[in-house]
């Protein structure tokens, strides 16, 4: 069993005095694909903003042995933890090569060339259109440039929140591929979706969440084998998510 | 300003010649230069940290009256001051990291916050009076208004630079008000003058163009391609447009909106000092006058939107040549046409633009 990477432990995320998160605690291990999937409103976006330090919560938080208590944001980026947020937050009137540039803002000139490299090689789509404006690429080329920027930082655990939301199926095909070659490139995942069939198919462990807590979790096979979880999130109303 | 002089002569007749209309036209370009520094400066600080900065008239006046007092071989105050901002700066930056304090992190700031302006403080007590020359001068005063500039912003702006920009824009005014009482103190209620960088004038049929008014388009444009390569060409320029575009995003991928903040006061203080030292050969400054000229760089930069470079640069030239103009045909009126230019933009820009919500961080 490898290590583990990041380990949240009885976390509470509160808005005023709604409570979004209740006492939750999850892990990811190196090398391991991990996905949280839930309903609109269950606190998935909220649990993954506050793992980056954009919102403030009470538990404890430790990443790669670290406790995480006190550290901004940017010093989560620098102990090697990186999420790509559901707007993408791009740099929009940007080049494409410039917002991949910034992603290796705290990285050696030497390691952010071979990272170039890297990530042209994941995103082809990128490299041809280098010198274009963020803002004026398509959704999926968008979520595209939002991973290859926080990959241009060498995280050793990427967060992705709702990677597939209002792309076309293909393009979410196309997405759903890389995030399962990075673990082969030495990079963990935590992947929050509603798209449960695409990401059960190919996380290693799943957990559910409803209403701000997990209602179970294990074995990603073993969860999308779940009555409930068939009948809640894999049922007819998601008869949609085939096409992946 | 240097209108002034020509003035008293033309004001009899107020007819427009050609000789008067291409000074006209020269003080108001040269006028106008030295507002879009102001301006683009403005709209950098703004789009970057979202403060609104009232402070950049005492960059100017600290920038201008520094060099116009070691001119005079005396050591000015604002050096002094630099010194106890620093050490005021060093103190939030040790109690901000008390948790985690790394003797990396402790000798940058003890570097950045108490050597660099001691360092400037005894180089400006050895140097002044002893020399005189120009170039050293102007050195001098830069580096102080430099200093004076990044630990203002770790001073005042930094401990809340995620409140609203309404708080921002309190705090903007409360640290214009404390600069200019210090200003007050440092250099007196009299106004000083400083010596011209160039005495040179050059005669084209009915136009003479002096040599400070050149000085001032050549430093204007090698600054503004010097800020143009700063943001498109160095990694730290393009933070700082990142910062200034989506600050969540450049958070996000490790950039310090601190970071991004000290150097966008920094340029500001030093493009501020700059644009003083430009004004104080040909116009008499007084403490407080940088603040009438800041607030004419604030109006090109409202005309620009607080976000538009090149509109700003357009508009500081506009308001020059306004104000040039309105000073010969109506002086008495001249700062009240130039201020008035606002609200005809801030309708137009009213009816254009949707109604945005502000933005919080």
């Amino acid at each position: 069993m490898s290590a583990t990477l990041l380990s949240v432990a009885d976390t509470s995320i509160s808005y005023g005095k709604v409570e979004a998160v209740r006492s939750v605690s999850l892990e990811v291990k190196a090398n391991e694909i991990v996905t949280i999937v839930g309903a609109n409103g269950a606190g998935k976006t909220t649990l993954l903003n506050a793992i980056m330090g954009i919102l403030p919560q009470h538990g404890r938080i430790s990443f790669n042995g670290q406790d995480l208590a006190g550290l901004d944001i940017e010093d989560r980026v620098a102990a090697g933890l990186s999420l790509v947020p559901e707007h993408r937050e791009l740099f929009g009137t940007m080049s494409v090569e410039d917002n991949l540039q910034l992603g290796a803002f705290r990285i050696a000139k030497a390691t952010a060339a071979q990272s170039f490299e890297r990530v042209y090689a994941l995103f082809p789509r990128l490299k041809e259109r280098r010198q274009q404006l963020a803002g004026t690429l398509s959704g999926g080329e968008q979520q595209m440039l939002a991973m290859g920027r926080a990959l241009m930082g060498e995280p050793r655990l990427l967060m992705l929140d709702e990677p597939s939301l209002g792309l076309a199926p293909l393009i979410v095909a196309d997405i759903f591929k890389i995030i399962g070659a990075l673990r082969a490139a030495g990079v963990s995942v935590l992947l929050v979706e509603q798209n449960a069939k695409a990401a059960l198919q190919i996380a290693d462990r799943a957990y559910v969440m409803e209403l701000g807590a997990f209602i179970l979790h294990g074995p990603a096979a073993d969860i999308a084998a779940d009555p409930r979880v068939v009948a809640s999130y894999l049922g007819f109303q998601h008869a949609g998510a085939s096409a992946v | 300003m240097a209108a002034k002089r020509g003035r008293a002569d033309a004001e009899g007749g107020r007819s427009l010649n050609t000789t008067i209309l291409l000074f006209l036209i020269q003080d108001g370009i040269t006028n106008g230069a030295i507002y879009a520094l102001l301006g683009l400066a403005l709209v950098l600080v703004f789009a970057v940290t979202r403060v609104i900065l009232i402070p950049q008239g005492e960059f100017i006046t600290y920038g201008a009256l520094s060099y116009a007092t070691l001119a005079a071989g005396q050591v000015p105050g604002t050096a002094r001051l630099a010194v106890v901002m620093g050490l005021v700066a060093f103190g939030f930056d040790v109690f901000a990291a008390r948790k985690s304090l790394h003797a990396r992190a402790l000798l940058r700031a003890f570097t950045v916050n108490i050597v660099f302006p001691v360092v400037v403080l005894l180089l400006t007590m050895w140097l002044a009076g002893r020399q005189n020359n120009i170039p050293v001068n102007i050195t001098l005063s830069l580096l102080i208004v430099a200093a004076i500039g990044l630990f203002l912003y770790r001073i005042a702006f930094q401990p809340i630079a995620h409140t609203s920009v309404l708080v921002l824009l309190i705090a903007s005014v409360g640290c214009h008000l404390a600069m200019q009482g210090f200003g007050l103190v440092f250099f007196g209620a009299e106004g000083l003058r400083g010596p011209t960088i160039s005495d040179a004038a050059i005669t084209i049929g009915d136009l003479r163009i002096s040599g400070q008014s050149l000085v001032v388009y050549g430093i204007t444009a090698a600054l503004i391609i010097a800020l143009w390569l700063f943001f498109d060409f160095t990694l730290y320029g393009k933070a700082l447009r990142a910062t200034a575009v989506n600050r969540l995003g450049a958070r996000l991928v490790g950039i310090r909106t601190s970071l991004s903040g000290q150097i966008a006061f920094l340029l500001a203080s030093v493009i501020g000092a700059i644009s003083g030292i430009l004004i104080v050969p040909i116009t008499t400054l007084y403490y407080d006058t940088g603040f009438i000229v800041g607030l004419k760089g604030f109006v090109a930069a409202i005309i620009g939107g607080l976000i538009s470079y090149p509109l700003t640069a357009v508009a500081a030239l506009v308001v020059g040549i306004v104000e040039a103009f309105s000073s010969f045909y109506a002086s008495n009126y001249k700062e009240v046409i130039v201020f008035t230019l606002i609200i005809p933009v801030l309708v137009l820009r009213s009816l254009a633009a949707p109604e945005v919500e502000e933005e919080k961080d």
